[in-house]
């Protein structure tokens, strides 16, 4: 293990007031609301924060908006994982001296587009040998990928909506979820699905249907972090980071070395597992990316959880609870939790994610979860790409 | 063709020698003396042992593989057309030289597409300016 662990400590950590469709916030609005609940979550002042973090904006963007003058700024920008990234350079930063207290904010108008920046140059390597083949977003890219991990490894599409379908349990039990029972009628497509929900659902892009994609959602999250010596001073308990670690594997999904394993994560996975001093077998519970459905699959094989080609089985596993109920592998009551906020499948996903997986993993840590808490949940892993698999960040945060 | 409602690539310095082949219905691939071709074009060996900036231009069969692919149902332009509709296959091919790039895989039925398939170019011009690298099942 190396010297980050058990250094610094988040201490607040909590999402935009509403999630889903909030046409009357802007992106920096949406920074600006996350930034004010992470700090009430700490019980903090804004006046406190030296370090300012962020993605999908210019850190004196953000900065100008909020009044501050950081003296520590990172604006690492790469997608959903750049929050996992962020948390990593808060630690260094702190033990640094760079600054004490560091924010990390996200905000984005991912469905209503209030100052949402779209689109790159026709310049860029993207631009010209990429976008002129009708490439549309996501789900025409995330889903490069996939098809070779059928053909290598034998993966289907019925594996895959069994972790729709899992994520859709957590969902129910989470009163945020924009899909999930509280807020959604079943005749609006909200509450319990099955895989054959799933695979019956409109075809978005061979070979992921719509309910093998993520929400698509405007809101924001935020995080604040301190030394550990200063950590139990806050209104919380403090989650302190073991273990974290980062990658850059390529950024044009076409150019990815190889389709079927994320070599980013593997790199961030080892990063995070080297400076914890632990391993998969450590983990109690996930927190893993889910742009689609293939997105955690990865994650599993490639931080070890699962050996390489063996994730569809993996999940696609289920047994019968007490009452005749389908238990899915990583669903409520299985022995894999993962996605326990309802994911960016069925929670929220704004565009870049990762943040909310972050404060999942702290509340799952805190107790703080309800009825979709899940029990002696110590060590939890956060984990995402950012890009099409291009980047990623991973950390191993605890509550002890 | 005036009208082509895609997106259009705008060539850099670096990158004109390649769009210029295409326009000339090659496909000019940038080569290391020591390492062989590579995609996307780059003014140099892209293998960090060896970041030699001494690149020719040489030209590829055209010929390759699917090495995977998706079928979009999205309207995306230039798919987004009566007679040119949804959906429709992206592919990365892997050429017979080695490099990996994407383009569309021009098929009837894109539900036919297998990965491993052997395929071949195919030069769309697209615009008078503008030849678009796609492939078709041999």
């Amino acid at each position: 293990m190396d010297q980050i662990r058990h250094k610094v400590a988040i201490v607040g950590a909590a999402e935009t007031d509403d999630l889903g469709q909030l046409p009357h916030m802007s992106r920096l609005a949406l920074h600006a609301q996350s930034a004010r609940n992470a700090l009430d979550d700490a019980g903090i002042s804004l006046a406190d924060v030296d370090g300012l973090l962020c993605a999908g904006a210019i850190p004196n963007e953000v900065a100008e908006y909020l009044g501050i003058q950081p003296r520590y700024i990172d604006g690492t920008s790469v997608g959903g994982c750049s929050f996992m990234i962020h948390v990593r350079h808060a630690v260094a930063a702190i033990m640094a001296g760079y600054c004490d207290v560091a924010l990390v904010t996200h905000g984005e108008s991912g469905r209503s587009g209030v100052d949402a920046p779209r689109g790159g140059s026709a310049s860029s390597p993207g631009g010209q040998y990429e976008a002129p083949f009708a490439i549309g977003g996501a789900p025409t890219t995330f889903s490069i990928p996939v098809l070779r991990h059928f053909h290598e490894y034998g993966t289907t599409k019925e594996h895959l909506a069994h972790i729709a379908a899992a994520t859709r349990a957590w969902a129910n039990l989470n009163p945020m979820a924009m899909m999930g029972s509280h807020r959604r009628a079943p005749e609006r497509g909200g509450g319990p699905i099955t895989p054959q929900d799933v695979l019956n659902s409109r075809m978005i892009c061979y070979p992921f249907n719509l309910l093998d994609c993520c929400v698509v959602a405007d809101g924001g999250g935020a995080l604040v972090l301190v030394s550990e010596e200063r950590a139990k001073d806050y209104a919380k308990d403090p989650v302190y980071v073991l273990g974290a670690g980062e990658a850059a594997a390529h950024w044009m999904v076409s150019q990815m070395r190889d389709h079927t394993t994320a070599d980013g994560y593997r790199i961030a996975g080892e990063a995070a597992y080297k400076s914890a001093g632990l391993g998969p077998q450590d983990i109690d519970h996930c927190m893993f990316y889910d742009a689609f459905t293939f997105t955690p699959l990865m994650a599993a094989e490639d931080l070890g959880f699962v050996p390489k080609g063996e994730g569809g089985p993996f999940f696609a596993e289920t047994r019968t609870g007490p009452d005749g109920e389908v238990i899915y592998k990583s669903g409520p009551g299985g022995d894999f939790p993962m996605n326990t906020n309802g994911g960016g499948l069925s929670y929220c996903h704004t565009g870049m994610y990762g943040m909310f997986a972050i404060i999942e993993s702290v509340r799952q840590l805190r107790g703080e979860c309800g009825d979709r808490q899940v029990p002696d949940v110590n060590v939890s892993m956060a984990h995402g790409p950012g890009g099409m698999f291009a980047s990623a960040g991973t950390l191993i945060l605890a509550n002890a | 063709m005036a009208d082509y409602a895609g997106r259009l690539p705008v060539a850099t310095p670096e990158s004109q020698p390649y769009w210029d082949g295409l326009k000339e219905h090659k496909l000019m691939l940038p080569t290391c003396d020591d390492c062989g071709p590579h995609f996307y074009p780059r003014p140099f060996c892209p293998m960090p042992d060896c970041f030699n900036w001494d690149i020719k231009w040489t030209q590829a069969s055209g010929k390759g593989k699917v090495h995977t692919f998706v079928i979009s149902h999205q309207p995306i332009p230039p798919y987004n057309s009566e007679d040119n509709a949804p959906p429709y296959v992206i592919a990365v091919i892997e050429l017979e030289e080695g490099p990996r790039m994407m383009s569309n895989l021009i098929i009837d039925d894109p539900y036919q597409t297998t990965v491993d398939m052997d395929v071949e170019i195919v030069f769309d011009d697209v615009t008078d300016e503008v030849t678009l690298p796609k492939f078709k099942p041999v």
